[in-house]
């Protein structure tokens, strides 16, 4: 195994494209992506300090993260789709209102 | 050892050209498939980390059913061109700044801070495996499993809710 530190400057490196996506672009969906892959370099952070330090706690909480993730996706994808509904657009530049 | 950098310096590559192309691909679909990639890219690093179980997981649930879900999301609701950006001219300089800035801290991090715990060189072939995480979820961590379970029930009521049919009013 190479040294921990490779593993965590990718997860880095991923994790600020991540964030990039979220607050460059304007379709919903795929900021929802940029945050899906936010997760997943958490993630490599986590399964490469687990396998470090011998501690299997760092791949259940890996697990634990892709529930959190799918339970989330879930629901946020229904709520676009019932924004989509209203608003018949999924350009967050123009969801500027509560007004449901 | 040359092999293993050969090997993670490759899939390195991959992973991050695949999550810039997610990040500019101006096609929804095209940005869905690269994040696919990324995550297939994810799963071979969890391989390479003695995480099996882990690996495996990650391709079924993320690459399997989350990215499937926002296709179906994404052709359902047609939403794979946006028109041109309309919002102020400084969000992009911005971010792209700030990224930089997060990019140069956590490289510096990465670089000049160590641990103190003392790194495992060998681990048990078993480890990472689904015996040893079943083992670890079903003891140690039984009740964050079951708390688990409604979190999901939630989630399931919360998505069915948040999609029915409204009555038309009056």
């Amino acid at each position: 195994m190479l040294p921990v530190a490779y593993y965590v400057g990718l997860s880095a490196v991923l994790f600020t494209i991540g964030a990039m996506g979220v607050l460059i672009r304007r379709n919903a969906i795929v900021i929802f992506m940029s945050v899906e892959l936010m997760l997943n370099a958490a993630n490599l952070a986590f399964v490469a300090f687990a396998r470090a330090y011998g501690a299997v706690s760092g791949q259940i909480f890996v697990f634990f993260v892709m529930t959190v993730a799918a339970a989330e996706v879930a629901v946020g994808l229904a709520l676009i789709v019932a924004i989509f509904h209203t608003k018949q657009s999924i350009d967050v530049d123009q969801m500027n209102s509560m007004k449901g | 050892m040359t092999l293993q950098f050969i090997l993670f310096f490759t899939l390195a590559t991959v992973a991050v050209a695949s999550a810039l192309g997610m990040l500019f691909s101006r096609n929804a679909v095209y940005a869905a498939l690269f994040l696919i990639t990324n995550f297939g890219t994810v799963a071979v690093f969890y391989l390479l980390l003695d995480a099996s179980f882990i690996a495996l997981a990650q391709v079924t649930v993320y690459a399997g059913a989350i990215m499937v879900l926002f296709l179906f999301v994404i052709m359902l609701l047609g939403a794979e061109q946006t028109g041109r950006s309309k919002g102020v001219w400084w969000v992009q300089p911005l971010a792209l700044g700030l990224g930089v800035i997060l990019l140069v801290e956590a490289g510096f991090i990465v670089l000049t801070q160590h641990g103190t715990l003392q790194v495992v060189e060998q681990v048990a072939p078993t480890f990472g495996g689904p015996v040893a995480v079943g083992e670890s979820l079903f003891r140690q961590y039984a009740l964050p499993f079951e708390v688990t379970s409604i979190l999901l029930l939630v989630a399931m009521i919360g998505a069915i809710v948040l999609t029915k049919a409204r009555t038309p009013q009056g």
